[in-house]
Protein backbone atom coordinates (compact mmCIF):
# COMPACT_ATOMS: atom_id res chain seq x y z
CA UNK A 1 0.00 0.00 0.00
CA UNK A 2 1.49 3.69 -0.38
CA UNK A 3 2.03 5.21 2.44
CA UNK A 4 1.13 9.17 2.05
CA UNK A 5 2.88 10.50 4.80
CA UNK A 6 3.01 14.61 4.90
CA UNK A 7 6.73 15.92 5.22
CA UNK A 8 7.65 17.12 8.51
CA UNK A 9 7.11 20.88 9.38
CA UNK A 10 3.88 20.32 6.19
CA UNK A 11 0.36 19.14 6.89
CA UNK A 12 -0.67 19.94 3.36
CA UNK A 13 -0.84 17.01 0.36
CA UNK A 14 -1.21 18.04 -3.08
CA UNK A 15 -3.83 20.49 -4.18
CA UNK A 16 -6.64 19.83 -2.14
CA UNK A 17 -6.10 17.33 0.92
CA UNK A 18 -4.04 17.54 3.91
CA UNK A 19 -2.93 14.96 6.74
CA UNK A 20 -3.08 15.20 10.15
CA UNK A 21 0.01 15.26 11.85
CA UNK A 22 -1.72 13.24 14.64
CA UNK A 23 -4.88 12.22 13.73
CA UNK A 24 -7.91 13.70 15.67
CA UNK A 25 -10.03 10.98 17.14
CA UNK A 26 -13.98 10.48 17.41
CA UNK A 27 -14.90 9.91 20.82
CA UNK A 28 -18.39 9.19 20.99
CA UNK A 29 -21.03 9.58 18.44
CA UNK A 30 -24.76 10.17 18.35
CA UNK A 31 -26.92 9.23 15.26
CA UNK A 32 -30.99 9.77 15.62
CA UNK A 33 -33.36 9.16 12.92
CA UNK A 34 -37.12 9.37 11.99
CA UNK A 35 -39.27 6.31 11.24
CA UNK A 36 -38.82 5.38 7.56
CA UNK A 37 -34.99 5.21 8.37
CA UNK A 38 -35.69 2.79 11.34
CA UNK A 39 -38.42 0.57 9.11
CA UNK A 40 -34.81 0.07 6.31
CA UNK A 41 -31.93 -2.25 6.13
CA UNK A 42 -30.01 -0.43 9.09
CA UNK A 43 -33.11 -0.66 11.44
CA UNK A 44 -31.71 -0.94 14.87
CA UNK A 45 -28.21 1.08 14.44
CA UNK A 46 -29.43 4.27 15.34
CA UNK A 47 -29.08 5.55 18.99
CA UNK A 48 -32.69 6.64 18.87
CA UNK A 49 -35.12 6.50 16.40
CA UNK A 50 -38.64 8.90 16.94
CA UNK A 51 -41.93 6.91 15.91
CA UNK A 52 -43.23 9.95 13.94
CA UNK A 53 -41.97 12.99 12.19
CA UNK A 54 -43.02 15.71 14.78
CA UNK A 55 -41.21 13.83 17.21
CA UNK A 56 -42.96 15.16 20.23
CA UNK A 57 -43.12 18.50 19.03
CA UNK A 58 -45.87 21.31 17.51
CA UNK A 59 -44.11 21.67 14.13
CA UNK A 60 -41.59 19.78 11.88
CA UNK A 61 -39.13 22.47 12.39
CA UNK A 62 -38.69 21.85 16.42
CA UNK A 63 -38.74 18.29 15.89
CA UNK A 64 -35.69 18.60 13.89
CA UNK A 65 -33.91 20.55 16.45
CA UNK A 66 -35.26 18.00 19.08
CA UNK A 67 -33.27 15.40 16.84
CA UNK A 68 -29.98 17.51 16.48
CA UNK A 69 -30.01 18.70 19.96
CA UNK A 70 -31.08 14.92 21.17
CA UNK A 71 -27.73 13.03 18.57
CA UNK A 72 -25.54 16.11 20.16
CA UNK A 73 -25.80 15.04 23.84
CA UNK A 74 -25.55 11.30 22.95
CA UNK A 75 -22.49 11.69 21.44
CA UNK A 76 -21.83 13.71 24.41
CA UNK A 77 -22.81 11.00 26.49
CA UNK A 78 -20.92 8.52 24.77
CA UNK A 79 -18.08 10.38 24.78
CA UNK A 80 -18.07 10.93 28.12
CA UNK A 81 -17.69 14.72 28.37
CA UNK A 82 -19.94 17.92 29.18
CA UNK A 83 -20.50 20.64 26.90
CA UNK A 84 -18.42 23.00 29.18
CA UNK A 85 -15.39 20.72 28.22
CA UNK A 86 -15.99 21.32 24.36
CA UNK A 87 -14.32 23.94 22.64
CA UNK A 88 -16.44 24.22 19.93
CA UNK A 89 -19.52 23.37 18.02
CA UNK A 90 -19.64 22.99 14.37
CA UNK A 91 -23.38 22.26 12.93
CA UNK A 92 -25.26 22.70 9.70
CA UNK A 93 -28.39 21.75 8.24
CA UNK A 94 -30.62 22.45 4.95
CA UNK A 95 -33.17 25.14 6.64
CA UNK A 96 -32.74 28.95 5.69
CA UNK A 97 -30.38 30.48 7.95
CA UNK A 98 -29.48 27.55 9.36
CA UNK A 99 -32.33 27.57 11.96
CA UNK A 100 -31.59 24.10 13.50
CA UNK A 101 -27.82 24.65 14.07
CA UNK A 102 -28.63 27.97 15.69
CA UNK A 103 -31.29 27.11 17.95
CA UNK A 104 -29.24 23.72 18.97
CA UNK A 105 -26.40 26.05 19.47
CA UNK A 106 -28.15 28.07 22.38
CA UNK A 107 -29.29 25.11 24.06
CA UNK A 108 -25.71 23.98 24.16
CA UNK A 109 -24.19 27.04 24.83
CA UNK A 110 -20.84 25.73 23.36
CA UNK A 111 -19.14 28.51 21.28
CA UNK A 112 -20.52 27.81 17.62
CA UNK A 113 -19.70 28.43 14.26
CA UNK A 114 -22.81 27.71 11.60
CA UNK A 115 -21.61 25.68 8.13
CA UNK A 116 -23.12 24.98 4.94
CA UNK A 117 -22.29 22.56 2.33
CA UNK A 118 -25.88 21.09 1.96
CA UNK A 119 -25.38 17.51 2.40
CA UNK A 120 -21.81 17.55 2.19
CA UNK A 121 -21.88 19.40 5.44
CA UNK A 122 -21.23 15.70 7.66
CA UNK A 123 -17.50 15.43 6.32
CA UNK A 124 -16.93 19.44 6.02
CA UNK A 125 -17.52 19.35 9.61
CA UNK A 126 -15.08 16.34 10.52
CA UNK A 127 -12.67 18.05 8.34
CA UNK A 128 -13.25 21.45 10.10
CA UNK A 129 -13.02 19.57 13.35
CA UNK A 130 -9.75 17.67 12.76
CA UNK A 131 -8.04 20.79 11.23
CA UNK A 132 -9.08 22.84 14.28
CA UNK A 133 -8.14 20.27 16.39
CA UNK A 134 -4.82 19.26 15.11
CA UNK A 135 -3.95 22.55 14.69
CA UNK A 136 -3.71 22.96 17.90
CA UNK A 137 -6.75 25.32 17.85
CA UNK A 138 -9.20 23.21 20.06
CA UNK A 139 -9.12 20.18 22.12
CA UNK A 140 -12.38 18.50 21.57
CA UNK A 141 -14.70 19.97 19.02
CA UNK A 142 -18.88 18.66 18.70
CA UNK A 143 -20.08 18.69 15.00
CA UNK A 144 -23.73 17.65 13.51
CA UNK A 145 -25.69 17.87 11.21
CA UNK A 146 -29.32 17.28 10.44
CA UNK A 147 -31.81 17.00 8.15
CA UNK A 148 -35.39 16.41 8.07
CA UNK A 149 -38.51 15.44 5.34
CA UNK A 150 -41.03 17.76 6.25
CA UNK A 151 -38.96 20.75 7.17
CA UNK A 152 -36.90 19.68 3.68
CA UNK A 153 -40.08 19.23 1.45
CA UNK A 154 -41.27 22.68 2.76
CA UNK A 155 -38.67 24.54 2.00
CA UNK A 156 -37.08 23.11 -1.51
CA UNK A 157 -40.64 21.34 -3.29
CA UNK A 158 -43.81 20.95 -2.02
CA UNK A 159 -46.25 20.46 0.79
CA UNK A 160 -46.14 17.19 2.39
CA UNK A 161 -49.64 16.24 1.78
CA UNK A 162 -49.63 17.47 -2.20
CA UNK A 163 -50.26 14.51 -4.08
CA UNK A 164 -47.97 14.16 -7.26
CA UNK A 165 -46.12 11.45 -8.82
CA UNK A 166 -42.31 11.45 -8.11
CA UNK A 167 -39.61 10.77 -10.91
CA UNK A 168 -37.76 7.70 -10.79
CA UNK A 169 -34.48 9.12 -9.97
CA UNK A 170 -35.95 11.58 -7.43
CA UNK A 171 -34.52 10.74 -4.33
CA UNK A 172 -36.12 10.78 -0.41
CA UNK A 173 -35.20 13.25 2.31
CA UNK A 174 -33.86 11.22 5.31
CA UNK A 175 -35.07 12.48 8.28
CA UNK A 176 -32.54 12.60 11.42
CA UNK A 177 -29.35 14.16 13.06
CA UNK A 178 -26.23 12.64 13.37
CA UNK A 179 -23.38 14.15 15.68
CA UNK A 180 -19.95 13.47 16.65
CA UNK A 181 -17.52 14.55 19.37
CA UNK A 182 -13.93 14.91 17.65
CA UNK A 183 -10.91 15.24 20.07
CA UNK A 184 -6.88 15.30 20.09
CA UNK A 185 -5.23 12.06 20.29
CA UNK A 186 -4.26 12.78 23.75
CA UNK A 187 -7.93 12.87 25.57
CA UNK A 188 -9.07 9.25 24.78
CA UNK A 189 -9.66 6.76 21.69
CA UNK A 190 -11.25 5.80 18.74
CA UNK A 191 -11.47 5.84 15.16
CA UNK A 192 -9.17 8.32 13.99
CA UNK A 193 -9.65 11.19 11.06
CA UNK A 194 -6.13 10.73 9.44
CA UNK A 195 -6.93 13.03 5.83
CA UNK A 196 -9.18 15.34 4.58
CA UNK A 197 -9.67 16.45 0.80
CA UNK A 198 -11.94 19.65 0.41
CA UNK A 199 -13.51 19.66 -2.83
CA UNK A 200 -14.38 21.85 -5.71
CA UNK A 201 -17.79 23.48 -6.75
CA UNK A 202 -18.36 21.81 -9.80
CA UNK A 203 -21.53 22.44 -11.95
CA UNK A 204 -22.18 20.52 -15.14
CA UNK A 205 -25.36 22.22 -15.98
CA UNK A 206 -28.24 20.21 -14.54
CA UNK A 207 -30.92 21.77 -13.97
CA UNK A 208 -34.07 19.38 -12.46
CA UNK A 209 -34.18 19.56 -8.98
CA UNK A 210 -35.40 16.20 -8.37
CA UNK A 211 -32.04 15.06 -10.05
CA UNK A 212 -29.58 16.13 -7.43
CA UNK A 213 -27.56 12.42 -7.65
CA UNK A 214 -26.58 13.48 -10.82
CA UNK A 215 -25.84 17.15 -10.34
CA UNK A 216 -23.82 15.89 -7.69
CA UNK A 217 -21.99 13.05 -9.23
CA UNK A 218 -19.34 15.15 -11.06
CA UNK A 219 -18.56 16.76 -7.71
CA UNK A 220 -17.51 13.43 -5.84
CA UNK A 221 -16.19 12.22 -8.67
CA UNK A 222 -13.54 14.72 -8.67
CA UNK A 223 -13.11 15.24 -4.83
CA UNK A 224 -12.05 10.91 -5.20
CA UNK A 225 -10.33 11.41 -8.07
CA UNK A 226 -8.27 13.96 -6.57
CA UNK A 227 -8.21 12.76 -3.32
CA UNK A 228 -6.47 9.20 -4.99
CA UNK A 229 -3.71 11.85 -6.66
CA UNK A 230 -2.87 14.09 -3.43
CA UNK A 231 -2.08 11.13 -1.12
CA UNK A 232 -0.64 8.65 -4.13
CA UNK A 233 -3.08 5.95 -3.00
CA UNK A 234 -5.49 3.31 -4.71
CA UNK A 235 -8.93 2.49 -4.35
CA UNK A 236 -7.94 -0.65 -3.30
CA UNK A 237 -6.03 1.18 -0.36
CA UNK A 238 -9.43 1.81 1.60
CA UNK A 239 -12.06 -1.50 2.42
CA UNK A 240 -15.03 1.26 1.63
CA UNK A 241 -15.36 4.58 -0.36
CA UNK A 242 -18.97 6.30 1.15
CA UNK A 243 -20.53 8.15 -0.79
CA UNK A 244 -23.00 10.44 0.81
CA UNK A 245 -25.96 10.90 -1.21
CA UNK A 246 -25.58 10.27 -4.60
CA UNK A 247 -28.40 7.60 -4.73
CA UNK A 248 -29.16 4.63 -7.51
CA UNK A 249 -28.69 7.38 -10.63
CA UNK A 250 -25.86 9.57 -9.04
CA UNK A 251 -23.73 6.38 -7.92
CA UNK A 252 -23.66 5.06 -11.41
CA UNK A 253 -23.02 8.39 -13.06
CA UNK A 254 -20.09 8.70 -10.70
CA UNK A 255 -18.98 5.64 -11.85
CA UNK A 256 -19.03 6.53 -15.49
CA UNK A 257 -17.18 9.40 -14.71
CA UNK A 258 -14.30 7.70 -12.32
CA UNK A 259 -13.46 5.41 -15.04
CA UNK A 260 -14.12 7.90 -18.26
CA UNK A 261 -11.93 10.55 -16.62
CA UNK A 262 -9.57 8.75 -14.19
CA UNK A 263 -9.59 5.29 -15.75
CA UNK A 264 -10.69 4.44 -11.95
CA UNK A 265 -12.88 1.26 -11.28
CA UNK A 266 -13.98 1.98 -7.31
CA UNK A 267 -16.04 -1.40 -7.90
CA UNK A 268 -17.94 -3.03 -4.74
CA UNK A 269 -15.81 -0.61 -2.79
CA UNK A 270 -17.79 1.92 -3.59
CA UNK A 271 -21.24 2.33 -1.17
CA UNK A 272 -23.57 4.62 -1.57
CA UNK A 273 -25.40 5.80 2.51
CA UNK A 274 -28.56 6.94 0.29
CA UNK A 275 -28.70 3.84 -1.03
CA UNK A 276 -27.70 2.04 2.39
CA UNK A 277 -30.03 3.85 4.66
CA UNK A 278 -33.29 2.79 2.93
CA UNK A 279 -34.77 -0.70 1.05
CA UNK A 280 -34.92 1.30 -2.30
CA UNK A 281 -37.55 -1.38 -3.61
CA UNK A 282 -40.07 -1.98 -0.89
CA UNK A 283 -39.72 1.89 0.44
CA UNK A 284 -40.89 3.61 -2.23
CA UNK A 285 -38.12 6.28 -1.96
CA UNK A 286 -37.37 6.23 -5.55
CA UNK A 287 -33.81 6.15 -5.58
CA UNK A 288 -32.27 6.47 -2.43
CA UNK A 289 -32.23 8.94 0.39
CA UNK A 290 -30.70 12.34 0.39
CA UNK A 291 -30.63 15.15 3.55
CA UNK A 292 -27.70 16.20 5.64
CA UNK A 293 -28.67 13.39 7.88
CA UNK A 294 -28.00 10.44 5.35
CA UNK A 295 -24.08 10.55 5.44
CA UNK A 296 -24.13 11.27 8.84
CA UNK A 297 -26.79 9.01 10.49
CA UNK A 298 -24.83 6.08 7.92
CA UNK A 299 -21.55 6.47 9.25
CA UNK A 300 -21.92 6.96 12.90
CA UNK A 301 -24.58 4.59 13.31
CA UNK A 302 -23.64 1.51 10.73
CA UNK A 303 -19.97 2.34 9.29
CA UNK A 304 -18.49 3.14 12.53
CA UNK A 305 -19.88 0.40 13.91
CA UNK A 306 -18.32 -1.79 11.63
CA UNK A 307 -15.32 -0.65 11.91
CA UNK A 308 -15.15 -0.77 16.00
CA UNK A 309 -16.57 -4.24 14.91
CA UNK A 310 -13.20 -5.16 12.65
CA UNK A 311 -15.02 -5.02 9.94
CA UNK A 312 -13.63 -1.94 8.10
CA UNK A 313 -9.95 -1.06 8.54
CA UNK A 314 -9.89 2.35 6.25
CA UNK A 315 -12.79 4.25 4.96
CA UNK A 316 -13.36 6.98 2.56
CA UNK A 317 -16.16 8.81 3.39
CA UNK A 318 -16.94 11.27 0.26
CA UNK A 319 -20.11 13.45 1.64
CA UNK A 320 -21.56 15.17 -1.75
CA UNK A 321 -23.89 18.52 -1.29
CA UNK A 322 -26.22 20.04 -4.20
CA UNK A 323 -25.82 23.70 -3.77
CA UNK A 324 -29.23 24.61 -5.11
CA UNK A 325 -31.20 27.26 -3.25
CA UNK A 326 -35.42 27.29 -4.17
CA UNK A 327 -34.73 30.47 -5.91
CA UNK A 328 -31.56 29.81 -7.85
CA UNK A 329 -33.79 26.56 -8.99
CA UNK A 330 -37.22 28.65 -10.26
CA UNK A 331 -34.91 31.53 -12.09
CA UNK A 332 -33.82 28.51 -14.13
CA UNK A 333 -30.25 28.25 -12.98
CA UNK A 334 -27.99 25.18 -12.83
CA UNK A 335 -27.14 22.87 -9.67
CA UNK A 336 -23.80 23.63 -8.49
CA UNK A 337 -22.50 20.42 -6.09
CA UNK A 338 -19.51 19.97 -3.75
CA UNK A 339 -17.85 16.82 -1.95
CA UNK A 340 -16.19 16.63 0.64
CA UNK A 341 -13.53 13.70 1.56
CA UNK A 342 -12.71 12.54 5.30
CA UNK A 343 -10.37 9.29 5.86
CA UNK A 344 -11.30 7.83 9.06
CA UNK A 345 -9.32 4.92 10.06
CA UNK A 346 -9.67 2.18 13.27
CA UNK B 1 -33.72 45.93 -15.11
CA UNK B 2 -30.89 44.46 -17.20
CA UNK B 3 -31.20 41.09 -18.45
CA UNK B 4 -28.44 38.77 -16.65
CA UNK B 5 -26.21 37.62 -19.82
CA UNK B 6 -26.95 34.12 -20.38
CA UNK B 7 -23.84 31.73 -19.39
CA UNK B 8 -22.10 29.66 -22.53
CA UNK B 9 -22.71 26.14 -22.12
CA UNK B 10 -19.40 24.40 -22.29
CA UNK B 11 -18.38 21.15 -23.73
CA UNK B 12 -17.78 19.34 -20.52
CA UNK B 13 -21.12 20.02 -19.61
CA UNK B 14 -23.27 19.46 -22.85
CA UNK B 15 -21.28 15.94 -23.35
CA UNK B 16 -22.55 15.58 -19.22
CA UNK B 17 -25.92 16.66 -19.92
CA UNK B 18 -26.61 13.94 -23.04
CA UNK B 19 -24.60 11.51 -20.77
CA UNK B 20 -27.73 12.20 -18.08
CA UNK B 21 -29.89 11.96 -20.78
CA UNK B 22 -29.53 8.78 -22.11
CA UNK B 23 -29.12 7.04 -18.55
CA UNK B 24 -31.62 8.28 -16.69
CA UNK B 25 -34.37 6.33 -16.11
CA UNK B 26 -37.42 6.70 -17.38
CA UNK B 27 -40.83 7.28 -15.40
CA UNK B 28 -43.21 4.54 -16.74
CA UNK B 29 -45.70 5.93 -19.12
CA UNK B 30 -47.93 3.58 -19.94
CA UNK B 31 -48.41 2.45 -16.17
CA UNK B 32 -48.93 6.19 -15.11
CA UNK B 33 -51.77 7.02 -18.04
CA UNK B 34 -53.53 3.95 -17.52
CA UNK B 35 -53.53 4.76 -13.73
CA UNK B 36 -54.51 8.02 -14.70
CA UNK B 37 -57.19 6.65 -17.14
CA UNK B 38 -59.01 4.22 -14.56
CA UNK B 39 -58.76 6.66 -11.43
CA UNK B 40 -59.67 9.83 -13.31
CA UNK B 41 -62.52 7.83 -15.27
CA UNK B 42 -63.43 7.04 -11.33
CA UNK B 43 -63.51 10.19 -10.06
CA UNK B 44 -65.83 11.51 -13.38
CA UNK B 45 -68.65 8.65 -12.65
CA UNK B 46 -68.35 9.55 -8.82
CA UNK B 47 -69.42 13.07 -10.00
CA UNK B 48 -71.75 12.09 -12.09
CA UNK B 49 -73.59 9.75 -9.63
CA UNK B 50 -73.38 12.78 -7.31
CA UNK B 51 -74.82 15.34 -10.12
CA UNK B 52 -77.70 12.71 -10.89
CA UNK B 53 -78.43 11.86 -7.11
CA UNK B 54 -78.23 16.04 -6.32
CA UNK B 55 -81.33 15.96 -9.66
CA UNK B 56 -83.24 13.45 -7.84
CA UNK B 57 -82.81 14.09 -4.69
CA UNK B 58 -82.66 18.60 -4.26
CA UNK B 59 -84.60 18.79 -7.51
CA UNK B 60 -82.60 20.42 -9.43
CA UNK B 61 -82.28 20.83 -13.40
CA UNK B 62 -79.05 19.25 -14.75
CA UNK B 63 -77.02 22.29 -15.09
CA UNK B 64 -77.45 23.41 -11.28
CA UNK B 65 -77.37 19.85 -10.20
CA UNK B 66 -72.77 20.27 -11.29
CA UNK B 67 -72.84 23.10 -8.78
CA UNK B 68 -72.93 20.61 -5.38
CA UNK B 69 -71.42 17.68 -7.16
CA UNK B 70 -68.66 19.91 -7.94
CA UNK B 71 -68.46 21.01 -3.91
CA UNK B 72 -68.82 17.78 -2.53
CA UNK B 73 -65.78 16.22 -5.03
CA UNK B 74 -63.90 19.38 -3.43
CA UNK B 75 -64.88 18.28 0.52
CA UNK B 76 -63.54 15.02 -0.87
CA UNK B 77 -60.17 15.97 -1.48
CA UNK B 78 -59.94 18.30 1.06
CA UNK B 79 -61.10 15.71 3.60
CA UNK B 80 -58.53 13.20 2.01
CA UNK B 81 -56.07 15.56 1.95
CA UNK B 82 -56.68 16.26 6.02
CA UNK B 83 -56.52 13.09 6.62
CA UNK B 84 -53.26 11.93 4.87
CA UNK B 85 -54.85 9.69 1.99
CA UNK B 86 -54.28 11.72 -0.67
CA UNK B 87 -50.78 12.23 -1.15
CA UNK B 88 -50.90 8.23 -1.30
CA UNK B 89 -53.71 7.82 -3.66
CA UNK B 90 -52.30 10.37 -6.17
CA UNK B 91 -48.82 8.56 -5.73
CA UNK B 92 -50.69 5.69 -7.80
CA UNK B 93 -53.10 8.15 -9.53
CA UNK B 94 -51.05 10.99 -10.53
CA UNK B 95 -52.87 13.22 -13.16
CA UNK B 96 -56.43 11.08 -12.52
CA UNK B 97 -56.66 13.06 -9.32
CA UNK B 98 -55.02 16.01 -10.44
CA UNK B 99 -56.17 17.42 -13.00
CA UNK B 100 -60.32 16.69 -12.08
CA UNK B 101 -61.14 19.35 -9.24
CA UNK B 102 -59.95 17.16 -6.48
CA UNK B 103 -56.33 18.06 -7.61
CA UNK B 104 -57.60 21.75 -6.82
CA UNK B 105 -58.66 20.87 -3.33
CA UNK B 106 -55.71 19.18 -2.81
CA UNK B 107 -53.37 22.02 -3.43
CA UNK B 108 -55.11 24.20 -1.23
CA UNK B 109 -55.95 22.20 1.66
CA UNK B 110 -52.06 20.81 1.60
CA UNK B 111 -50.42 24.36 1.49
CA UNK B 112 -53.08 25.36 4.13
CA UNK B 113 -52.04 23.14 6.35
CA UNK B 114 -48.43 23.19 5.35
CA UNK B 115 -47.93 26.42 6.54
CA UNK B 116 -50.81 26.11 9.87
CA UNK B 117 -47.59 27.46 11.72
CA UNK B 118 -47.35 30.56 10.68
CA UNK B 119 -50.61 31.97 11.59
CA UNK B 120 -54.09 32.12 10.58
CA UNK B 121 -53.54 35.44 8.35
CA UNK B 122 -49.64 35.04 7.03
CA UNK B 123 -49.82 31.35 6.98
CA UNK B 124 -53.58 29.96 6.41
CA UNK B 125 -54.48 33.07 4.75
CA UNK B 126 -52.24 34.11 2.37
CA UNK B 127 -49.61 30.38 1.58
CA UNK B 128 -53.21 28.93 0.96
CA UNK B 129 -53.28 29.27 -2.92
CA UNK B 130 -49.42 29.17 -3.35
CA UNK B 131 -49.82 26.06 -5.87
CA UNK B 132 -53.00 27.01 -6.85
CA UNK B 133 -52.46 30.77 -7.16
CA UNK B 134 -51.93 30.31 -10.91
CA UNK B 135 -54.78 28.49 -11.75
CA UNK B 136 -56.95 30.95 -10.19
CA UNK B 137 -55.16 34.08 -12.22
CA UNK B 138 -55.33 32.01 -15.27
CA UNK B 139 -58.47 30.56 -15.20
CA UNK B 140 -59.73 34.64 -14.75
CA UNK B 141 -57.53 35.85 -17.62
CA UNK B 142 -58.61 33.25 -20.20
CA UNK B 143 -62.60 33.20 -18.92
CA UNK B 144 -61.78 37.09 -19.23
CA UNK B 145 -61.04 36.89 -23.10
CA UNK B 146 -63.37 34.12 -23.69
CA UNK B 147 -66.01 36.13 -22.32
CA UNK B 148 -65.19 38.97 -25.05
CA UNK B 149 -65.02 36.74 -27.93
CA UNK B 150 -68.28 35.37 -26.91
CA UNK B 151 -69.67 38.64 -26.66
CA UNK B 152 -68.42 39.78 -29.62
CA UNK B 153 -69.50 37.07 -31.74
CA UNK B 154 -73.40 37.24 -30.31
CA UNK B 155 -74.24 40.71 -30.63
Amino acid sequence: MSQAVAAPGTRRLGRQSVAFARPPVILGTGAVVGPMENQGPLAGSFDHAYPDLLAGQESFEQAEREMMLNACRTALQKAGVTPDQVDFFLAGDLLNQLITSSFTAAELGIPYLGIYGACATSAQGLALAAMLIDGGYARRVLVACSSHNGTAERQYRYPVEYGSQRKPYAQWTVTGAGAAVVASPDLGSGPRITHATLGKVMDLGIKDPYNQGAAMAPAAADTIRQHLLDLGCRPEDYDLIATGDLARFGKEMAAELLARDGGLDLGDRHVDCGMLIYDLDRQKVHAGGSGCACSAVVTYGHLLRRMAAGELRRLLLVATGALLSPTSCQQGDSIPAVAHGVVIER
Amino acid sequence: MRPVAKKPVKADQRRYQRLVQEREPRPPRLRNACAAFLSGGAVCVLGQALTDFYQAVLGLDRQAAGNPAIATLIFLGALLTGLGYFDKLARFAGAGLAVPVTGFANAVTSSALEFKREGLVFGIGSKMFMLAGSVITFGVVTAFFVGLVAAVIHR
